[in-house]
C-alpha cells in the first residue's frame, strides 16, 4: 500500500506544474516561475527535475535517470527508486527504451527521438546571474532582449584564458530570442540541444521551469573570431574504443594511473555488448 | 572663409519639467534648450535639485510634469518621457551616456577594464573580439589608462582612474549627449584638474553636447558654455557662463560667486 498520490505530488500541484511546462513550451527558453513544492529530498538533489518528471509521468512510461552520464550513482539510483515506488513505473538504463529521462549534467550520446522527453535538473536557471545579481534587472534584460552582457562574459573568458574557457553551462540563444542556460552540461552536448525530443528544465530552489520543444533552433553564443567549438578530450574510450563520445578521465589507482572512459555508461556498455573493445578491454 | 558650425537646431529642449517627492519639491518648472556641441552647467547648493533634474532628464526618475524633447538622428524632436521603456533604454546605450558621481555606480566592478569599455559595443551588436579589444585599447589610451591595465578590474584602480574608465565606457559608442553628475566630486584636487583637462579635450574633439551637474564653479568655468543656477528646486539664473560668473544678476548667484571667490 502506498499513501501517496501517483508520482507523489497531488493532482493540483501537477496541474500547476503542467501549466508552467506548457507555457515554457509555448515560449521556448523563457523562464516560467512556478511554486516549487517540498520534496522528500534536499534542494540540490534535483527537486526541480523531480517535480517536472512527476508532473509529466504516466503509468505507461519507462523511466531512466542519469547523473553525469551514469545510471548508478547514489543520486540517480535514489530518484529512479523514488518513481518506482511512488508511480510504479517501469525503469530502464537503456536510453533508446526510455520514454522519460531525467538528467543531471549530460545529454545521452544516443540520439533522442520524437516521443522521448528529457528532463534536466537545473541549479541556476539565470544565465545573466553571474554578471547581474539583481533579479529585477535580469528579468528586464530578458524582456527587452538586452543581451550585451552575455558577450561581456565571453569577452572576459577570452581576455583571461585566450579562448572561451566556459566549458559547462555554455549559454545559448533559443529561436533567436531568449538567452538560456542549458544547465551544467558540457559544451560538447550543446549541439544535441537541437533535438526531436521534448526538453524540460526544472530549477527547484529557484522555482523556474523552461523548455525546448522538438526541433527548436538553439545557437551557442560566440564571437566571429572565436567561434563556438563543441570539444572533448582528444582520446578514445579505453573500454569501448568510441572516439566521438564525451569522455571522463578516471583515476584508476593510488599510483595516479588515469584512463579515459565514456561518461555515458549505457552508451559504453551497449558498445561493448556489440563487440567493441578499447585498449583496456583488449589488454584484459 | 566659413568655419562656423551650421545652424542645426536644438538638440535637447526641456519644457516645464517638475518633480516632487511627495509634498517636497525635487525640481520645479525647469525649461532650457541645449544646442549641438554645447555644454550646459548646472550649479547650486546641496539639495537644490541638481541630481533630481539630471536623473529626470536621463529618464532614470519618473517625472511629474513637463517634456524632454530630444532630436533623434532622423532630425525630429521626440518627447523622451513619452517613449516606451525599451526605446528609452536603447537611447541610453546609443545616443545618450551617463557619468555617475561614484564610478562604482557606473562601472561593473567584477569585470575587467576592457570588458567595461567594450560592453556598450557588444550591447549594440559588436561580435568581433579583436575589434572590440582594439577599440577598448584605443579608448583606454584616450583617457590616459595604460594598455597593460586592460585586463585589470576597476577595483585595482585609483578613484581618478575609475572615473576615467567610466568616461571611456560611456563615450566609446559616440553618444550625442552626455549627462554627468559631479564627475570630479570626491577626487582630490590635482586628480580633479587632470580629469577636467581630459574632459575638456574630449568635449572639444568629439563636439560633445553635455549637461554637467556640479557645485564646483571651477568646473563650470572650464567646461560649460552656459550655466544654470538652481536653488530650492528652482532655476534662479541662467546665461552664458562667463556672464553669469562675472556679472551675476540674482542675489543668490552673487552670494554663490562671492563665497567661492573667498575660498
Ligand atoms: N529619493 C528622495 N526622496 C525624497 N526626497 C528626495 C529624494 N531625493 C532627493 N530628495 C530631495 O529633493 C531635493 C533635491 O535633491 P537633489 O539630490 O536633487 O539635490 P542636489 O542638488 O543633487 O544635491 P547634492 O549637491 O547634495 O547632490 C532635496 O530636498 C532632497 O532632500
Ligand atoms: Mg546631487
Ligand atoms: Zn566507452
Amino acid at each position: 500500500m502506498n499513501s501517496y498520490n501517483f508520482a507523489y505530488l497531488d493532482e493540483q500541484t501537477k496541474r500547476m506544474i503542467r501549466r508552467a511546462i506548457l507555457k515554457g513550451l509555448a515560449v521556448p527558453g523563457y523562464q516560467v516561475p512556478f511554486a516549487s513544492r517540498e520534496m522528500p529530498m534536499p534542494y540540490g538533489w534535483g527537486t526541480g527535475g523531480v517535480q517536472v518528471s512527476a508532473a509529466i509521468m504516466t503509468p505507461a512510461d519507462r523511466f531512466k535517470v542519469i547523473d553525469q552520464g551514469s545510471d548508478d550513482t547514489t543520486n540517480a539510483v535514489s530518484i529512479r527508486r523514488f518513481f518506482e515506488r511512488t508511480a510504479g513505473v517501469e525503469v530502464t538504463e537503456t536510453t533508446t527504451e526510455a520514454t522519460v529521462i531525467q538528467t543531471r549534467h549530460r545529454i545521452p550520446e544516443m540520439p533522442l527521438t520524437s516521443g522521448q522527453i528529457l528532463v534536466y535538473q537545473v541549479p541556476i536557471p539565470e544565465p545573466l546571474r553571474f554578471l547581474e545579481p539583481s533579479e529585477v534587472e535580469t528579468r528586464k534584460m530578458h524582456s527587452l532582449e538586452e543581451y550585451g552582457l552575455m558577450h561581456v562574459k565571453l569577452y572576459e573568458d577570452i581576455s583571461q584564458h585566450g579562448a572561451i574557457a566556459t566549458a559547462y553551462a555554455y549559454p545559448v540563444k533559443v529561436e533567436g530570442r531568449y538567452v538560456m542556460d542549458p544547465s551544467p552540461i558540457p559544451k560538447f552536448d550543446n549541439p544535441k540541444l537541437e533535438s526531436p525530443a521534448i526538453q524540460l528544465f526544472g530549477a527547484g530552489r529557484e522555482q523556474r521551469i523552461y523548455a525546448l520543444p522538438p526541433h527548436t533552433r538553439v545557437v551557442s553564443l560566440d564571437f566571429e573570431d572565436f567561434p563556438f567549438e563543441a570539444n572533448k578530450a582528444d582520446a578514445a574510450c579505453e573500454l569501448c574504443a568510441a572516439d566521438t563520445s564525451y569522455l571522463d578521465e578516471v583515476i584508476m589507482d593510488d599510483a595516479g594511473h588515469r584512463m579515459f572512459v565514456c561518461s555515458d555508461t549505457d552508451f559504453c556498455a551497449s558498445r561493448r555488448a556489440a563487440g567493441h573493445a578499447g585498449i583496456q578491454e583488449a589488454a584484459i | 572663409m566659413k568655419d562656423m558650425a551650421p545652424d542645426t537646431g536644438v538638440l535637447l529642449s526641456v519644457r516645464g519639467l517638475s518633480k516632487f517627492y511627495g509634498p517636497r519639491i525635487g525640481c520645479k518648472d525647469v525649461s532650457f534648450d541645449l544646442y549641438p556641441g554645447e555644454v550646459m552647467g548646472i550649479v547650486g547648493e546641496s539639495g537644490s535639485g541638481k541630481s533630481t533634474l539630471l536623473n529626470c532628464l536621463a529618464g532614470h526618475l519618473p517625472t511629474d510634469h513637463g517634456e524632454v524633447l530630444f532630436s533623434g538622428r532622423d532630425g525630429g524632436l521626440r518627447d523622451t518621457l513619452q517613449m516606451s521603456e525599451p526605446e528609452r533604454r536603447m537611447l541610453g546605450r546609443t545616443d545618450w551616456a551617463f557619468v555617475h558621481q561614484h564610478a562604482r555606480d557606473g562601472l561593473r566592478m567584477n569585470v575587467s577594464a576592457g570588458g567595461n569599455v567594450g560592453e556598450r559595443q557588444m550591447a549594440v551588436g559588436a561580435r568581433h573580439y579583436g575589434a572590440i579589444r582594439d577599440s577598448a585599447i584605443d579608448w583606454l589610451g584616450r583617457v590616459e589608462i595604460a594598455e597593460d591595465r586592460i585586463d585589470d578590474r576597476p577595483t585595482a584602480f585609483s578613484g581618478g582612474m575609475q572615473q576615467r574608465l567610466q568616461i571611456a565606457r560611456n563615450l566609446i559608442t559616440g553618444p550625442r549627449l552626455v549627462f554627468m553628475d559631479e564627475p570630479t566630486g570626491g577626487l582630490d584636487v590635482s586628480v580633479q584638474a587632470r580629469l577636467l583637462d581630459l574632459l575638456r579635450g574630449l568635449v572639444r574633439e568629439m563636439g560633445l553636447s553635455a549637461v554637467i551637474v556640479t557645485h564646483d564653479l571651477a568646473v563650470v568655468r572650464l567646461l560649460a558654455d552656459r550655466l544654470m543656477v538652481m536653488k530650492d528646486g528652482h532655476v534662479v539664473e541662467t546665461g552664458l557662463t562667463d556672464q553669469v560668473l562675472d556679472d551675476p544678476q540674482h542675489g543668490y548667484t552673487q552670494l554663490l560667486v562671492s563665497s567661492v571667490l573667498q575660498v
